[in-house]
């Protein structure tokens, strides 16, 4: 099992696969795929993960994986991968959009009542859960691209 | 009443989850495969039962974890654990500090370097290898990263190969993942006082 699609985001080709330890690369391929596009979509379907994926990209300052993630949204989804949009009239929308951007910018700072919003806004455990792992999820991937970028001698 | 736990200690806490675990009795059979339950084995934490709302990415974040922090080869477990410790900082997931720093400790056989990590934070001066290490980590580890270039060579500088740096880029950044897991999911408690039921 192998993986290019984090050495090409990292623009590391010239890198050799070993160093790069290649079975966890396409682990991460997999994990990437269970958050963004699982079986069981919960409260979340596939192309609003793909525009939380873009947010958190660009709450990160990354453009470009902003474009990597936010491939073919709807018109709706295009929505959510824009930080400045805060969900408007949709309550639930303004929960989600708020705890997305807590957990990306600053996870540190973050209480009980972060996961309490979500609860009244109607936003069920199993679906709390999803939300944090795929946020939790891109701030791993974000970070291992950015490393592996940083390692390149060849800027 | 259970005791929410904020300042950083090496004595691992228990953990008290914000949201209602999955119920076992009420599991259903992808969860009860996820979570390994045996007739044998029916110990699960409460952790990992939060995390069994999603089967999906469950299953694949727990052989991820432990490829990235104890394959063979590469960075040594020291620099590992200190890299998520480091990240275990910025994030602030006491949880995850005290079992990374304690595990550290273990592994050095000294608890002098945790300590002046979790009394100094970011500020903290260590010797040049370690102070690479944690710098590098904590840059990475801020939202946005902050690491640059410049960290990475401080790394080179201090002696660590390409393939060490690879490994501590994935420690680091599989703690942006888990601190994320930890410290939003639940609170860190003292051990004891775990509200039941």
């Amino acid at each position: 099992m192998t993986s290019d699609r984090i050495t090409e985001l990292a623009g590391i080709k010239a890198i050799d696969t070993p160093k790069l330890r290649a079975d966890i690369l396409a682990m991460t391929d997999a994990a990437s795929a269970a958050v963004l596009r699982p079986k069981d979509t919960g409260a979340f379907s596939h192309g609003q993960r793909a525009g939380l994926a873009a947010r958190i990209a660009r709450l990160n300052g990354k453009e470009d994986l902003a474009q990597h993630y936010g491939q073919d949204l709807s018109d709706d989804d295009t929505k959510l991968a824009d930080p400045s949009f805060d969900g408007g009239a949709d309550e639930r929308l303004q929960a989600m959009l708020a705890f997305t951007d807590r957990v990306a910018v600053s996870p540190k700072d973050a209480t009980t009542e972060d996961i309490e919003s979500l609860s009244n806004a109607g936003i069920a455990d199993a679906d709390i859960v999803r939300l944090t792992q795929l946020n939790a999820f891109l701030a791993y991937e974000i970070r291992l691209v950015e490393g592996l970028r940083l390692m390149r001698t060849d800027p | 009443m259970s005791d929410v736990i904020h300042d950083f200690t090496t004595e691992v806490p228990e953990w008290q989850p914000r949201v209602t675990p999955v119920d076992l009795e009420n599991a259903t059979p992808e969860q009860l495969e996820a979570l390994k339950v045996t007739p044998s084995n029916t110990k699960v934490s409460d952790y990992v039962l939060t995390l069994a709302h999603d089967v999906e990415i469950l299953q694949e974040r727990s052989p991820l974890f432990n490829a990235i922090m104890y394959n063979r080869g590469g960075l040594g477990r020291t620099g590992r654990e200190l890299g998520a410790t480091a990240a275990s900082i910025v994030n602030r997931c006491i949880y995850c500090a005290a079992v990374h720093a304690s595990r550290y400790n273990q592994l050095t056989k000294s608890g002098e370097i945790m300590a002046a990590l979790f009394e100094d934070g970011e500020e903290v001066r260590l010797a040049p290898y370690n102070q690479a290490i944690v710098d590098f980590s904590m840059k990475l580890s801020k939202s946005p990263p902050e690491a640059t270039a410049d960290d990475v060579g401080k790394l080179r500088d201090a002696g660590l190969s390409e393939e060490e740096i690879v490994d501590l880029i994935l420690s680091t950044s599989l703690f942006a993942w888990a601190n994320r897991l930890m410290h939003i999911l639940g609170d860190p408690v003292t051990t004891g006082s775990v509200d039941i039921g």
